[in-house]
């Protein structure tokens, strides 16, 4: 039977389209209206994991559903502090599970948020944040600016549905009404098509956003003519162009948090938009990348008070980025299993941690093969969140979204696969 | 010398929960240079550029980048980028991927299959 379905939500990166067209003919996928290539190629689907497998003699073997449980259980319960990482594309209700897991086994939940807007959670805790929703981007704002991101190849339909070239309720004329400013060390796609770019020197953003802040607090004759290579002529340009906004958005990246200054550039980028407040309508938000990682720092916060990298050894929450973070506790070999979920550390994390993680018992739950798989002992099969299975995600602006199940599953969703492993767990203990 | 940056592109994107796929693997183990630093270290198509910084050392293939200032190259976030960064997150959670500073050497060394790249040293 041929079935069209409408609205569908994109579950791969935080702009969480929620107007995709997918055409499913006997319980298949066979195409993909209005996503982005990365978004299609994500829906359309590819190989995937076939069984789960459990490593005898340094390969992996095929096995029951029943043995993996029990073996990650066994891996879970004997290891002293292991490490429940990755969480950002799955559900909400995943992590739900997860954290009574970790709880119960005394161990460390922290999602890829760390590697990517840690930091900027980070500064917004310590400055606050003068925030919107991006409907409200969408329909007012008449200077986007990019800093340090680059939506054209990260964020492909952010541009076009929310963001420069949205046209909307008081933005009628869509990009004609709006001016685009691109701050980045490189020009990228992104920044061919602004208005205005400026090349900032890698490491100095820091010192670009306080001479801006210097300049819009009416102190700009203490500044130095050339601040870390730009002028201060462009600077106060720059400036001009900020405060004779009607409604401006500043969008940021990993150009923040990934270089020098970390969460500090952030927690700067904020002052500063709360400093254009006394001028002008101005807001700024986080560039999500995975399609729910918003939601996975919503439900560890309210379950727990922390965002991110909470420990749960001493029988309560506590978090400590810098020592209960994925990066450091891995660095310092201080955790003795894993339990990777959505997620690809192997990939992702800098050689050294990759070293650690191949040291350790590994257990994967993931529908795709990727580099973690060829350190995982025990890999577990699971069906795709938004596509298999329904649940909740949150959009880059926190708003929470129903994703809805479009094809039938040949795998469990992560939901059961860690209650079954939660099950085993207490099994194992209720046998000690 | 260089400053090195890693980050999202398009094909990164799309081969990103397919890692073991040609179309990821071939994006995430290429460096980009600016034309004028492209030229300078004698290179053309099909050539191979060794990457050494203080964490680690890995072959790439050379492209041209021409939004790149001379002096910076750039690597597609991925296993490749991740061999050059060090584990030190300045108590934040979060190492430098962004800024880390590279010697770029043409080489005739062959860039490493994934599987080699992941278990080399084991
Ligand atoms: S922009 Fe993001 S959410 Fe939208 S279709 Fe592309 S990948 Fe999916």
């Amino acid at each position: 039977m041929r079935l069209q379905i409408e609205d569908v939500l994109c579950t791969f990166c935080g702009c969480l389209c929620d107007d995709i067209k997918v055409e499913v003919n006997e319980g298949r996928i066979e195409r993909v209206r209005g996503a982005c290539r990365l978004g299609s190629s994500k829906i359309m689907g590819h190989n995937r994991i076939k069984s789960p497998m459990i490593r005898v003699n340094g390969t992996l073997k095929e096995t029951s559903y029943e043995d993996a449980y029990r073996k990650a259980a066994e891996i879970l319960v004997s290891a002293k502090h292991p490490l429940l990482y990755g969480w950002a594309s799955t559900t909400c209700e995943a992590l739900k599970k997860g954290i009574i897991l970790a709880e119960e086994i005394g161990g460390v939940v922290d999602t890829t948020a760390t590697v990517c807007h840690g930091p900027s959670i980070i500064g917004i805790e310590e400055k606050g944040l003068v925030g919107s929703t991006l409907g409200q981007i969408k329909n007012r704002a008449d200077l986007i600016v990019f800093w340090g991101c680059n939506p054209s190849e990260a964020h492909p339909r952010h541009t076009l549905r929310y963001s420069s070239n949205a046209s909307g309720r008081f933005i009628p004329e869509g990009r004609k009404d709006r001016k685009v400013l691109v701050i980045d060390v490189r020009e990228t796609r992104t920044a061919r098509n602004a208005d205005r770019f400026l090349r900032i020197q890698p490491g100095t953003d820091y010192e670009i956003i306080s001479a801006l802040r210097m300049i819009i607090g009416g102190k700009a004759e203490s500044l130095p003519e050339d601040v870390a290579g730009v002028s201060k002529k462009e600077l106060i340009e720059i400036a001009e162009m900020m405060k004779s906004a009607k409604f401006g958005a500043i969008f940021f990246g990993l150009g923040l948090t990934h270089s020098r200054g970390r969460y500090k550039n952030v927690d700067n980028a904020l002052s500063l938009v709360s400093e254009l407040n006394s001028h002008t309508k101005f807001v700024i938000m986080a560039m999500r990348g995975h399609y729910n990682v918003t939601g996975a720092g919503q439900v560890l916060a309210w379950s727990s008070g922390y965002p991110m990298a909470v420990d749960y050894a001493r029988g309560a929450p506590y978090y400590n980025p810098g020592e209960t973070s994925c990066c450091d506790l891995l660095s310092r070999r201080d955790v003795d299993a894993a339990l990777i979920i959505a997620s690809d550390p192997a990939s992702n994390l800098p050689r050294g941690c990759v070293e650690a993680l191949a040291e350790m018992p590994v257990i994967q739950i993931d529908p795709f093969e990727n580099p973690t798989t060829l350190f995982a002992d025990v890999v577990i099969p699971s069906a795709i969140a938004g596509i298999e299975v329904e649940g909740t995600a949150y959009r880059m602006d926190g708003l929470s979204l129903r994703l809805r199940k479009l094809v039938d599953a040949e795998y469990p969703g992560d939901v059961e696969i860690l209650q079954a492993i939660l099950d085993n767990v207490r099994r194992l203990r209720d046998d000690n | 010398m260089a400053v090195m940056i890693s980050g999202r592109t398009l094909a990164q994107g799309a081969g990103c929960e397919d890692k073991m796929s040609p179309l990821y693997i071939n994006e995430v183990s290429c460096c980009y240079l600016s034309e004028e630093d492209y030229r300078a270290l004698g290179l053309s198509d099909g050539m191979n550029l060794l990457l050494t910084s203080p964490h680690g050392s890995a072959v790439l293939r050379a492209g041209v980048d021409r939004g790149l200032p001379q002096g910076m190259v750039f690597i597609p976030m991925g296993p490749w980028a991740n061999m050059l960064t060090g584990t030190d997150t300045k108590g934040c959670g979060m190492p430098g991927f962004k800024g880390v500073e590279v010697e770029v050497t043409p080489t005739d060394e062959k860039v490493l299959d994934i599987r080699e790249l992941m278990l080399r040293g084991r």
